[in-house]
């Protein structure tokens, strides 16, 4: 831009000057503050390592948070340094500044570096997911399924106005209201609802999957050492949505077999009018619907 | 205009815009709730004992609520009326006895594994006097349900062919009906909520509308105070 | 205007008859009985599906659709239809005159229906408001306590509605109404008794939303999810009739905007010159008409399943509560644009005013805008990631609502350039334009996680995705809404606005916005989802604080509903023509804009932003004579 009549006097009208002050300053406040971050942030955000999926997120949250850092660096030089800098003076407060109007080379590279960060950030998010699954719903035909998913422990999640109860189909199509998964198992969790819209939610392990009406949405999850986590409900369904939680543990096999034992016991005398076990030929899962839910007898 | 008249203008607005949101605020406050029942104590000290009369009816009648066919749990308060009223409060580390008279017909549970009654002394019921510790599915009318304490029961429902059924509450003795009979402990003091689990609102898609989601009728809370 | 000597002014009984709101809100009660009647006495017997409810889907949507009628009807909506069809020539004039009388009825004047606009939205925004702070109450404690549990849900949803419903024309209702004809050189805008219609439409839509309490309120929050929807209590049926109507009010409104756009710039207002707010109106107005008949149809059908037993949401009778999902956010992801780009558009607006220098890179400008509006379609399964519907989409829809990020980058650096350099005046205005900055940035960074799916599984419809698009509403939308109040009031009612008051407002709001919402990022992560009246005691200090600072932040409101009745009504400092110095052309002509705009039609020679090139006006107003019509 050639000398500028009307700029404002007093001030240098090489715009370098400036830009060259921001970026250095930009540069070494990142180079500081990223390492930072992502070493002393990123590890701390949940949901944690108590699942192999939770610690990918985490995992991921931290690559991110260490990305957006010299992102949030870039402005808070550029408004700390800008608005100080370019504070109108009382005296002068209508003059006008530079009619600078635009600057190609400035546009094309900021375009080109938001898109590159974008395409690395949705390739590393695509590759993290289809790693395992990453703890989200997938819907009844999965396509990112972790090593060994054929042999994994399967469970299914039936949500309903306003409980999850748990069905264990290895256990003789077993229920129960408590969520128990053995420890270092690779879990097959298959979410269903038998009204309205739910969202099984185990917050430590890192996994959401919705619970639909009629829909069989699956859910992976590899525990490691035993923990407990909650479970809350995390989509909106009516009266009780906000009561609509329970506890679940992470534990040992044996400790596993023995809860399964007890359960069992109980389990028994409803068991002639459950639907028939998977071993007796019964559906994996169920999908009971008692009444019609569009009718009410009597 | 005077400054006096934009001034009382001004407050007039005022007080108006504080007089309508006190009634928006209070009318929320009301909105489907209900009124506290506390139930009285039997015997009082460490381990206190109460006694809680419930009764489950088809519909609650004209004289009971603005909604007369919704169906309805009632309680019996401390003079013998039958009340719609769900928010009891109850002792810490008591032992409760619930009387449960189920006036309605079946519905079905959703899920029957439901029928288990759970979290009980001895985890089963009396129904009409004997011992259960399943309830068919199919013949389930309600269930009561304290997810948080882990009770839940099946209340099987009166035959469709019962002579003497019960139209609106409250309902009398003479009508058909079946007696329901637990007891339970409360923990530590809270704030737990309980509901019926059988989809038998009337009418309603999923039957889990109107009276299944507003308080007062299918659900209520356990004030369980120290 | 004919100056002809003002006839002697009625007895005040007499100007009350006629059609006007008063007149209005009586039919509209006498509509809303009748439709009540007839629904129980002649329509409801034949169609008795219900057995033995008590409530009667079918007289709530029939009662507030005689409502509506009736209130339109008082308003005078039906009179020019039938004096045409009596043989009365056409005309575009409606109560264009002087005095307080026209600002309570149907008016054809875009400058009053922006006035009412601003007044009308404020009191739903108020009332939206209020609800938050009731939300808010009942948060403070980890458990249930001020308001029964199903009630809880109604205040959620009636905020969320409300906001979300009336403050899509928050910036398109007032402001573009009153300043696009301005900005085109034009004299009205191209469907002047439409545009009543719109703000007329949303008014009766808010009072239909608020008497949803009367009739069990709605337990759905705003995304009205079916099935749960189809189970819930006649208060649903206000959602879904509020919903339609602010859907086919948004719809007229951004058509009106595009005909108008398209069709009255004054001679030399070529698509380079146009201001660039006009551009923000332009790509939302486009938004607005292609995304609310979506709405329209799917509450629709969400009314059909109530009343007439349809299933199209049942999945146990065939229907599919994915297909719900799907239009509901092929509506609501626009939906959230139309609330967001008015605000880029305000930010770009104001900032070459006050950094007094040129707009930089218009064209990237206008390509960021236009890239937002079209990318915002490609976008919404990204609502539905845990939801299973489709477990392969999810990468696609991960890249599309990260490739956002790219226009919303270049309004962002258009912005920070313009800044760049500038002589930059910290006006009332320019603060909340400033704020903008911070505000979309920490909703956009947030957003990059939650457009993520490995990280959205955890955050999903937690307090952060609600943090996020607070931030980004709330910091994107009605912190330029103030701004634009700041920068605009003053040339629509001629009276200053009180510097000193607008600062103390300006700190106290952004000061507790960000107390307010910076913490429920980490309660989102920390498990506790949206919607719900109780959650881990140890979220307690964390939700207490928020709960805090939030009636703060309410309390900022208060001191801008002071400086509005203490600025307008008893101070009334003439602002003068241009109190910013701007080169804009509303800013060239007197406070309040006269009732024609121009006496001649102006004829453009550039753009609004030449600052630092030399005195050379906007548009001369050397064009013919504007006409009388």
């Amino acid at each position: 831009m050639a000398a500028d009549p009307t700029a404002v006097p007093g001030r240098p009208t090489d715009s370098t000057h400036h830009g060259r002050r921001v970026v250095v300053a930009w540069l070494v406040l990142s180079a500081i503050a990223t390492p930072l971050v992502a070493i002393y942030v990123g590890p701390h955000i949940p949901p944690g390592n108590a699942s192999v999926q939770g610690e990918g997120q985490t995992f991921d949250n931290q690559v991110m948070t260490a990305f957006v850092t010299p992102v949030l660096c870039l402005m808070a030089v550029f408004f700390g340094y800008g608005l100080i800098r370019f504070k109108a003076r009382r005296s002068e407060a209508l003059l006008d500044g530079p009619p600078i109007r635009d600057d190609a080379q400035i546009g094309f590279l900021w375009i080109v570096i938001t898109t590159a960060m974008v395409l690395f950030l949705a390739g590393f998010g695509t590759y993290e997911l289809l790693k395992d699954g990453a703890g989200g719903g997938q819907g009844p035909n999965p396509i990112a399924q972790p090593a060994g998913y054929k042999s994994a422990f399967q469970v299914q999640v039936v949500g309903q106005q306003w409980q999850f109860t748990y069905r264990y189909p290895s256990l003789g199509g077993m229920e129960s209201n408590s969520l128990l998964l053995p420890a270092d198992t690779l879990v097959e969790l298959h979410v269903t609802s038998l009204d309205v819209v739910h969202s099984f939610w185990a917050v430590e392990l890192g996994l959401k999957a919705d619970a639909n009406p009629g829909v069989d949405n699956v859910v992976y999850v590899k525990t490691r050492s035993p923990t407990t986590f909650h479970v809350r409900c995390a989509e909106l369904c009516g009266l009780w949505h906000g009561y609509m939680f329970n506890n679940g543990r992470v534990v040992s096999s044996a400790q596993f077999a023995s809860w399964a034992a007890q359960e069992q016991k109980i389990y028994a005398s409803i068991k002639p009018f459950m639907d028939k076990s998977p071993g007796d030929g019964g559906a994996p899962y169920a999908h009971t619907y008692l009444p019609e839910p569009t009718r009410r007898a009597g | 205009m005077p400054i006096g008249v934009k001034l009382l203008l001004v407050a007039v607005v005022v007080v108006g815009a504080g007089v309508l949101i006190g009634f928006y605020v209070s009318n929320l406050t009301t909105l489907a709730g209900s009124p506290t029942y506390s139930v009285p104590v039997q015997k009082t000290g460490a381990h206190p004992v109460v006694d809680l009369e419930l009764q489950t009816v088809a519909a609650v009648g004209p004289q009971l609520s603005r909604n007369p066919d919704w169906v309805s749990y009632l309680v019996k308060n401390s003079s013998g009326q039958w009340k719609r009223e769900t928010v009891w409060d109850l002792p810490a580390h008591a032992t409760i006895h619930v009387t449960i008279f189920n006036f309605d017909g079946a519905s079905a549970l959703r899920n029957p594994y439901y029928g288990r009654p759970q979290g009980m002394v001895g985890n089963r019921i009396l129904v009409d006097g004997k011992p259960t510790d399943a309830v068919d599915p199919n013949e389930a009318s309600h269930t009561f349900a304290v997810p948080a304490l882990g009770l839940i029961l099946a209340i099987p429902g009166v035959a469709d062919d019962a002579k003497n059924q019960c139209g609106y509450a409250p309902c009398a003795m003479a009508h058909a009906h079946h007696t329901i009979k637990f007891t339970f402990h409360t923990t530590t003091p809270g704030h737990f909520r309980w509901q019926c689990f059988v989809p038998c609102a009337a009418g309603w898609i999923d039957g889990f509308g109107g009276p299944m989601q507003t308080i007062g009728y299918m659900d209520g809370f356990l004030n369980v105070k120290a | 205007m004919n100056q002809a000597a003002a006839p002697p002014s009625p007895p005040l009984w007499r100007r009350l008859l006629g059609f006007n709101v008063l007149t209005a809100v009586i039919l509209g009660i006498g509509g809303w009985y009748l439709g009540w009647y007839g629904a129980h006495k002649i329509v409801a017997p034949s169609l008795d599906y219900f057995g033995d409810i008590d409530y009667n889907e079918l007289s709530v949507y029939l009662a507030y659709i005689g409502g509506v009628l009736g209130f339109l009807v008082g308003l005078g909506f039906l009179n020019y239809p039938v004096r045409r069809l009596l043989g009365y020539p056409p005309s575009l004039r409606e109560k264009e005159t002087a005095g307080w009388s026209r600002y309570f009825g149907l008016c054809t004047d875009h400058k009053v229906v922006g006035i009412q606009y601003l007044w009308g939205i404020g009191l739903f925004f108020f009332i939206g408001g209020l609800n938050a702070m009731l939300i808010r109450t009942e948060l403070l404690s980890p458990h249930h306590q001020a308001f029964p549990a199903g009630t809880y849900l109604t205040i959620v949803g009636m905020h969320g509605t409300m906001m979300m419903g009336i403050m899509t024309s928050g910036i398109l209702g007032p402001f573009a109404n009153y300043f696009v004809p301005i900005m085109l050189g034009a004299r009205r805008m191209a469907f002047p008794r439409i545009e009543a219609l719109t703000f007329w439409l949303l008014m009766a839509a808010g009072a239909v939303l608020t008497t949803t309490i009367f009739f069990g309120g709605f337990p759905t929050g705003w995304t009205g999810y079916a099935p749960l929807a189809t189970e819930s209590n006649p208060g649903l049926d206000n959602y879904v009739i509020f919903f339609a109507l602010v859907g086919v009010s948004m719809t007229l409104l951004g058509l009106n905007m595009i005909a108008t756009i398209l069709t009255m710039r004054a001679p030399g207002l070529t698509w380079t010159r146009l201001p660039i707010f006009v551009w923000g109106v332009l790509s939302t107005a486009v938004l607005m008409v292609l995304a609310a008949p979506v709405l329209i149809a799917t509450l629709g059908m969400v009314a059909l399943d109530r009343t007439a037993q349809t299933s199209f949401f049942i999945p146990a009778a065939g229907g599919s509560n994915y297909l719900y999902e799907n239009l509901f956010w092929i509506f609501g992801h626009p939906e959230v644009y139309v609330l967001a780009l008015p605000g880029f558009a305000i930010v770009l607006e104001l900032l070459p005013v006050f950094a007094r220098k040129p707009l930089w890179g218009y064209r990237l400008a206008v390509a960021g805008l236009l890239g937002v509006s079209l990318l915002s379609w490609f976008v919404w399964q990204h609502h539905l990631f845990v939801s299973g519907i489709n477990g392969d989409l999810r990468a696609f829809y991960m890249l599309s609502t990260e490739l956002i990020s790219i226009p919303t980058g270049i309004t962002f650096l258009c912005g920070m350039m313009t800044l760049w350099r500038g002589n930059i005046r910290f006006t009332v205005p320019m603060l909340f334009v400033l704020a903008w900055f911070f505000n979309f940035l920490i909703g956009g960074l947030s957003g990059v996680f939650l457009s993520d799916v490995p990280s959205d599984v955890t955050t999903h419809g937690s307090f952060f995705s609600m943090a996020h698009f607070h931030y980004t509403i709330m910091g994107g939308l009605v912190f330029t809404f103030f701004a634009a109040i700041y920068y605009w009031v003053p040339k629509m009612t001629g009276w200053e606005l009180n510097e000193r008051l607008g600062k103390v407002h300006f700190w106290s709001m952004f000061l507790f916005f960000n107390l307010t919402f910076a913490p429920l990022f980490a309660v989102g992560f920390l498990g506790q989802p949206r919607r719900t009246p109780v959650y881990p005691n140890g979220l307690q200090f964390l939700n207490d604080w928020v709960s805090i600072s939030a009636f703060c932040l309410g309390a900022s409101m208060l001191v801008f509903l002071f400086n509005l009745v203490w600025s307008l009504a008893f101070v009334k400092k003439p602002a003068g023509a241009n109190p910013w110095a701007s080169r804009s052309i509303e800013f060239q002509l007197p406070s309040p804009v006269p009732v024609h705009n121009f006496d001649r039609i102006p004829v453009f020679s550039g753009d609004p932003y030449g600052y630092g090139e030399g005195p050379t006006p906007v548009a001369v107003p050397a064009g013919a004579p504007a006409g009388r019509e």
